[in-house]
């Protein structure tokens, strides 16, 4: 979400909005949605760990319902996600349905289905945002985590929104270390395409599990990106989440508080409502939309919810004379490193985090859900067939799991 | 910030601003172009809830019972709000 300005009484007369904040609202501000846990592509830090669709998954009738609720709350609007939500054969029609109830509606989308009739109808409401999701400035970058094919879909996506005259979309970017020395060429591809720039943090979720190891920022990058950041201030998104990298200097736009459970969650292709979409896990679930009393009932009774909404200790972080303005980072990045919640988030600009990492003994939670593609990472053009992790046996004694493998 | 906001001429909240009652005031949320905003108090918001009904910001804040002295207050607020066109001025009178 995007905070920008606060209007607000004479000087020193209220409370500060994330104290407000933090006691939860009536209502989400905006909530993530993921439709469908199907995807075309298998991106290796996919936080929802997405791949193959759920037969669980909400109906058509069911998401209406949904909808119908979200407008009763005067949630403003609904950041729609997957998997990739334009597969779902009834994506426009929920789109429309969300739209005609004054429920505004931002997805995010690999730009797989993103063709010039689709621009075009985009371009002609108002409410209806887009974010294309690209991890690199580069071929090479870009499909080394979304795989082949993944940048020229994005970028023919986008050249599709500028043709119909779609001002100010999204390019969305999850900030990895290979990606962060690209800042500038990402802000010059949004500008080419009309777009702005929004970059998130990665965090170990799903998928995102396997390779933080490998893709997280570099302790050097977190303070070069803080940096770009105060640079360019408002002109780039960021979904308010690098609010652990405060630390360093002036506090970042927007809203630097973990908004889980408090004014954001997560609905689930399946119902499940999460505190946040980096969590998918039991210990995050709040109910399911399908429960008695719907999403609202989950939303202001929830215990999970109540408790998040409880102040603050602070924890471990307290005796810091900077947790006023990281308020110890982001839970899930904690909870999936195996750093307990109320102690420094694991990257930490201070550098509690790599010494609480150092004590992390035992295993590390999973995320709950897994819908990876079961094979190797689909391509969007006809599967190769001499490619292939399992294969059958060559001869039926030979059992070997790398038998007839050449490559 | 800019302080000089024209309180003797006619305001509204923009069509395309969406606003949801809090406990300590208001969300407010613009479509257009997508940004949140906040009223931190009953007071402001009465004040924003006026604006299309009264001749003037000056009347709408009279009419929420803020006193002459808080006025400069007031209007440093609407001017953040008109600053991120949640607010408009309504042409004539």
């Amino acid at each position: 979400m995007t905070v920008t300005h606060e209007a607000h009484q004479s000087p020193g007369a209220a409370p500060k909005l994330t104290d407000l904040f933090q006691r939860g609202l009536d209502a989400p501000i905006c909530l993530t949605w993921e439709l469908t846990y199907a995807c075309n592509l298998s991106c290796v830090h996919c936080l929802s760990s997405s791949g193959r669709r759920d037969p669980r998954e909400l109906t058509t009738d069911e998401c209406k319902a949904v909808i119908d609720t979200l407008q009763r709350m005067q949630v403003f609007y609904v950041n729609i996600g997957g998997g990739e939500p334009t597969v779902r054969p009834d994506f426009w029609e929920l789109v429309d349905y969300a739209t005609a109830h004054h429920v505004g509606v931002k997805f995010s989308t690999n730009g797989v289905k993103l063709d010039a009739a689709a621009a075009a109808r985009l371009a002609a409401s108002d409410y209806v945002d887009v974010q294309i999701s690209l991890d690199g400035a580069t071929r090479e970058v870009n499909d080394a985590v979304r795989g082949p094919g993944a940048y020229d879909t994005a970028m023919r996506a986008m050249g599709h929104l500028r043709a119909a005259g779609f001002e100010g979309f999204k390019l969305s970017v999850v900030m990895t270390r290979h990606n962060i020395p690209q800042l500038d060429a990402f802000k010059e591809i949004a500008d080419r395409f009309g777009a702005q720039l929004r970059i998130t943090r990665l965090r170990p979720s799903g998928r995102g599990a396997d390779t933080w190891d490998e893709l997280h920022p570099l302790p050097s990058q977190q303070r070069e990106l803080y940096d770009w950041l105060v640079a360019h201030g408002e002109d780039v998104l960021t979904g308010d989440s690098f609010f652990h990298l405060s630390p360093y200097g002036s506090a970042l736009p927007g809203l630097n508080m973990c908004g889980a459970g408090r004014v954001v969650c997560l609905i689930d292709p399946v119902g499940d409502v999460y505190a946040c979409p980096f969590a998918i896990h039991s210990e995050f679930l709040a109910g399911n939309v399908r429960d008695r009393g719907g999403f609202e009932t989950v939303w202001r009774c929830s215990p999970l919810f109540a408790s998040l909404r409880e102040p603050d200790t602070g924890g471990a972080c307290r005796s810091c004379g900077f947790y006023d303005s990281c308020r110890g980072g982001c839970m899930a990045a904690k909870f999936f490193t195996g750093l307990p919640l109320d102690g420094p988030d694991p990257e930490c600009v201070q550098g509690h985090g790599s010494a609480a990492l150092a004590s992390v003994s035992g295993a590390v939670p999973k995320s709950s859900e897994d819908h990876s593609h079961r094979t190797s990472p689909r391509s969007s053009g006809p599967v190769p067939v001499t490619i292939g992790r399992r294969r059958p046996p060559v001869h039926d004694c030979d059992e070997s799991p790398l038998a007839g493998f050449t490559a | 910030m800019s302080t000089d906001f024209d309180l003797d001429r006619p305001w509204q909240v923009d069509p395309r601003v969406s606003m949801r009652p809090e406990p300590f005031g208001a969300l407010l949320y613009h479509f257009g172009t997508r940004r949140l905003s906040f009223l931190k108090n009953q007071r402001v918001l009465a004040v924003v809830r006026s604006l299309g009904d009264c001749p003037t910001a000056r009347a709408a804040c009279e009419a929420a019972g803020v006193r002459p002295a808080e006025l400069p207050a007031y209007a440093r607020a609407l001017s953040v709000l008109a600053e991120s066109n949640m607010i408009t001025e309504r042409s004539g009178l």
